[in-house]
C-alpha cells in the first residue's frame, strides 16, 4: 500500500500577466520507506509539486478539481486538497509530513535558538510536556552528528557553520517522526565533502525510520546515490519516471538524455560537454503539444508540436511520455 | 619571470584585522604565503571548500584585496606591473586588462539597466571610446562573440532565462578587451544543462580573444572539465597544483583524494565506495598547528600535528604540500 498518491495534480498561479501554469497534470505515488528524486532544472516545477502535498504554496495558486492528493496515514486516507483550515492542515505541515529547505539559513528563525524552534514544533505537534521535548530534541542533535549538543540546542542558526545548521534542519524535520520527508536541494548550497556527509546520514535515517522521502534535485549524481526511483520534470511536466538504475542507464526521454550528457563525469575527461540547446521558455509562453520541442534534436514531425504526449511504458516500471516511444522506437 | 608567466605570486598573503579595536587585535590570514605561476593563455583552476581562500586569492590577484605580504607580478607582455604598488593611471590600465565575472548573474545585473548600458558602461567609465556609435560598435561586437541577440540589447535583465543574464555578464567583462579574466564560480548557480553551455562559451571566447583564466570553483568536475591546471586550496593555502590530467589521475595529497571521492557518481551501484572526509573546514582564525589539514586528515602522524609542510615539487610542474607523500600511495 502506497503512502501518498498524487492523482492529475494541475496547479496554477494567478499572476498580473495571466495565468502560469507552474504544474501539469503530475501523477505518482511513494511507498513507505521509498526515496524518490524528484529532477529539473529551475522552473521546471518540481518544488511547486512538493510545496503542493503540504498546501504550502502562496495564495494566488488555483488547483485544478481533477487534483488529488491522498495520504495514507494509520488512522485512514486523508485528502489533502480539502484541508482548509491552518488547523486541520497541521497534519500535512509538519505532522505526518516535514520539510527539508534548501538553504538552511533562511530556514531557522534568526532571533530564536535553535532548540527553541525545535521544541516549538514539538509542542505544536505531540503531546509532549516541555521537559519531553528538550531532551528529545537533544538527541535528535546528537543523532545526525551534532558534537555537544546540548550546548547547540541553546545557540542561534549564526553561531554554526552550514553543514552543522543543514544538520540540525534535518533533526529538527525528523523529531515528530514524520512519515514523509520532503527534502528540497538539501545539499545544494553545502561543500562536497559536507554533502557526502549528509547524504550518508539521510540514508541511515531512511532505514532507522522507515520513512518516505521525496528528494528534490537538479543533481543526477546524488539522485543516483541516494533514490530508489526517479521522476523527471520538465516546465510543469512529468515525462518521464522510473526506478534510478533504469533511468539512469536507460533513458528514453531527449530531455533525460540530455540532463545526463550535459553532467561532466569524471571518468571520461575527454567526453565534450554537451548542453541541452536553448534556454527553457517563459511560463507564459509555454510551447503547445510536447513541452519540450522547442529544445529538442529529435523532433519527429508536427505531431511533436501539437499533440501532448501520453505516458508509454518503456519497461518494467518506467513510463516515458515521448512520441517516439510510441512509434516504436528508441529515443 | 618566465617570459611565458602571465601572472606570478611569490608568498602572497592576504589578512584582515578581526576582533576588538585596541586589544586582542588579530590578523585572519585568508590567503597564507601562495606561490603560484598562471602561465599565459592558461584555463587556470582554483578548487576548495567554502572558508578555503580561494574568492580572496582571486580579488587579490585584481587589486580587490588588501595584499599584506609576499608579491605578485603582472607581465602580458605589453605591460607589466607590481599589483602591490598599483596606483593612478597603472592602476586604471590594469582595471582595463584585469575582469572579473560574477556567481550569480540574478545579481549581479541592475535591474534599470538595459542589457545595451550594462554592456556599455565599462567602457563609458573607464573612457575607452569617443563617441557613442564606437561604443554601440564594440557593444554589438562583444554581443555577438557572446551569442546575445542584437534584438535583446534593448531589453530590461528581468527578461532573460540564468543561461542568458550569464551571457551578458561575460560580455560586460570583456568588453574592455580583458587579458586577464577571474571567473568566481560562474556556473555554479546554473542548471547543468546550461552550466555546459556556459563553459563552452568560456573557451571559445578564449581562444578568440587570447584571455587568460583564473577559474574559481568548488566542482571538481566542471574544472576537471574546463582547466588545464588546477590548484587545491585549503584554509588559505595551497595543497596541491598540478596539470589537470595529472592531478586526476594520479592526485598526492590526502585532501584532493577525499574531494574527488566525495563527488556523488552517477552509478547507482557505486553507492557507499566513497571515502568519506569527516569534520568540517576549521575556522581560519583558529588554525591548526603543524599541516593545515592534520584535523581532517586519516594519514596525519605526529609529525604532521607540529611542523608545517611546504610545497614541495614531486614531478614537472606537480607540487603538492604534505609530510608524507612520497609514501602514501593514493590512486586507485
Amino acid at each position: 500500500m502506497s503512502l501518498i498518491d498524487v492523482e492529475n495534480l494541475t496547479l496554477q498561479f494567478k499572476t498580473d500577466e495571466g495565468l502560469i501554469t507552474a504544474v501539469d497534470n503530475v501523477s505518482f505515488s511513494l511507498a513507505p520507506g521509498e526515496v524518490m528524486g524528484l529532477v529539473g532544472e529551475s522552473g521546471s516545477g518540481k518544488s511547486v509539486t512538493a510545496k503542493s502535498l503540504m498546501k504550502l504554496n502562496p495564495g494566488n495558486a488555483v488547483y485544478s478539481r481533477e487534483s488529488k492528493i491522498t495520504l495514507h496515514l494509520d488512522d485512514g486516507p486523508v485528502d489533502v486538497m480539502s484541508l482548509n483550515r491552518p488547523r486541520d492542515m497541521e497534519v500535512a505541515r509538519g505532522g505526518a509530513i516535514s520539510m527539508i529547505f534548501q538553504e538552511p539559513m533562511a530556514s531557522f528563525a534568526p532571533a530564536m535558538t535553535i532548540g527553541s524552534q525545535m521544541v516549538e514544533q514539538l509542542l505544536i505537534h505531540t503531546d509532549m510536556s516541555k521537559s519531553q521535548a528538550r531532551e528529545l530534541s537533544i538527541e535528535m542533535l546528537d543523532r545526525v552528528g551534532i558534537s555537544d549538543a546540548s550546548t547547540r540546542f541553546g545557540q542561534y542558526a549564526f553561531e554554526m557553520s552550514g553543514g552543522m545548521r543543514q544538520r540540525a534542519m534535518i533533526a529538527m524535520a525528523l523529531s515528530t517522526k514524520p512519515k514523509l520527508l520532503i527534502a528540497d536541494e538539501p545539499t545544494t548550497a553545502l561543500d562536497v565533502t559536507i554533502q557526502a556527509q549528509v547524504i550518508d546520514l539521510m540514508k541511515d535515517l531512511v532505514d532507522e525510520f522507515g520513512m518516505g522521502i521525496i528528494f528534490i534535485t537538479h543533481d543526477l549524481g546524488v539522485v543516483a546515490q541516494t533514490a530508489d526511483k526517479v521522476a523527471v520534470m520538465y516546465l510543469g511536466k512529468m515525462i518521464e519516471q522510473g526506478p534510478v538504475r533504469e533511468v539512469i542507464r536507460n533513458p528514453y526521454h531527449p530531455y533525460t538524455q540530455g540532463l545526463i550528457d550535459a553532467l561532466p563525469q569524471l571518468d571520461d575527461l575527454d567526453k565534450p560537454l554537451m548542453p541541452v540547446p536553448g534556454d527553457i521558455p517563459s511560463p507564459l509562453e509555454r510551447p503547445e503539444g510536447c513541452v519540450f520541442h522547442t529544445r529538442c534534436g529529435k523532433i519527429i514531425g508536427d505531431i511533436c508540436r501539437t499533440a501532448v504526449p501520453s505516458w508509454a511504458d518503456t519497461g518494467e516500471n518506467h513510463r516515458t511520455a515521448c512520441h517516439l516511444c510510441h512509434e516504436g522506437r528508441h529515443a | 619571470m618566465n617570459s611565458d608567466t602571465l601572472i606570478e605570486t611569490k608568498n602572497l598573503s592576504v589578512g584582515f584585522p578581526v576582533g576588538g579595536k585596541l586589544f586582542n587585535k588579530r590578523v585572519l590570514k585568508a590567503v597564507n604565503e601562495v606561490s603560484l605561476s598562471i602561465p599565459r593563455g592558461s584555463f587556470f583552476g582554483v578548487v576548495g571548500e567554502s572558508g578555503s581562500g580561494k574568492t580572496t586569492f582571486g580579488r587579490a590577484l585584481l587589486n580587490a584585496a588588501p595584499i599584506t605580504g609576499g608579491t605578485a607580478h603582472y607581465d602580458d607582455g605589453e605591460v607589466n606591473y607590481d599589483l602591490g604598488e598599483l596606483a593612478g593611471a597603472d592602476l586604471k590600465e590594469y582595471r582595463r586588462r584585469a575582469q572579473l565575472i560574477f556567481q550569480d548573474p540574478y545579481a549581479a545585473l541592475s535591474p534599470r539597466m538595459t542589457v545595451r548600458d550594462i554592456i556599455a558602461e565599462p567602457l563609458e567609465v573607464m573612457g575607452l571610446c569617443d563617441t557613442r556609435e564606437e561604443v554601440d560598435e564594440r557593444v554589438r561586437e562583444i554581443a555577438g562573440l557572446c551569442r546575445l541577440n542584437l534584438e535583446h540589447l534593448r531589453r530590461f535583465p528581468h527578461a532573460f532565462s540564468g543561461g542568458q543574464r550569464q551571457r551578458i555578464s561575460i560580455a560586460r567583462a570583456l568588453v574592455s578587451k580583458p587579458r586577464f579574466v577571474v571567473a568566481d564560480e560562474s556556473v555554479a548557480a546554473l542548471d547543468v544543462s546550461i552550466q555546459a553551455d556556459i563553459l563552452n562559451l568560456l573557451k571559445s571566447l578564449q581562444d578568440e580573444m587570447g584571455l587568460t583564466y583564473l577559474f574559481i570553483s568548488h566542482d571538481l568536475s566542471v574544472v576537471a572539465h574546463t582547466c588545464d591546471h588546477v590548484a587545491v586550496m585549503y584554509l588559505g593555502q595551497i595543497m596541491e597544483s598540478a596539470p589537470t590530467r595529472q592531478l586526476f589521475n594520479s592526485p598526492r595529497h590526502p585532501y584532493t583524494k577525499a574531494l574527488f571521492s566525495a563527488i556523488p557518481s552517477l552509478d547507482p551501484d557505486d553507492r557507499g565506495k566513497a571515502q568519506k572526509l569527516e569534520g568540517e573546514i576549521p575556522s581560519p582564525t583558529n588554525r591548526p598547528s603543524g599541516c593545515q589539514f592534520h584535523t581532517r586528515c586519516p594519514f596525519a602522524t605526529d609529525l604532521c600535528r607540529r611542523e608545517e609542510p611546504h610545497l614541495e615539487t614531486c614531478e614537472a610542474g606537480h607540487a603538492v604540500t604534505c609530510h608524507r607523500w612520497r609514501e602514501l600511495q593514493l590512486a586507485d
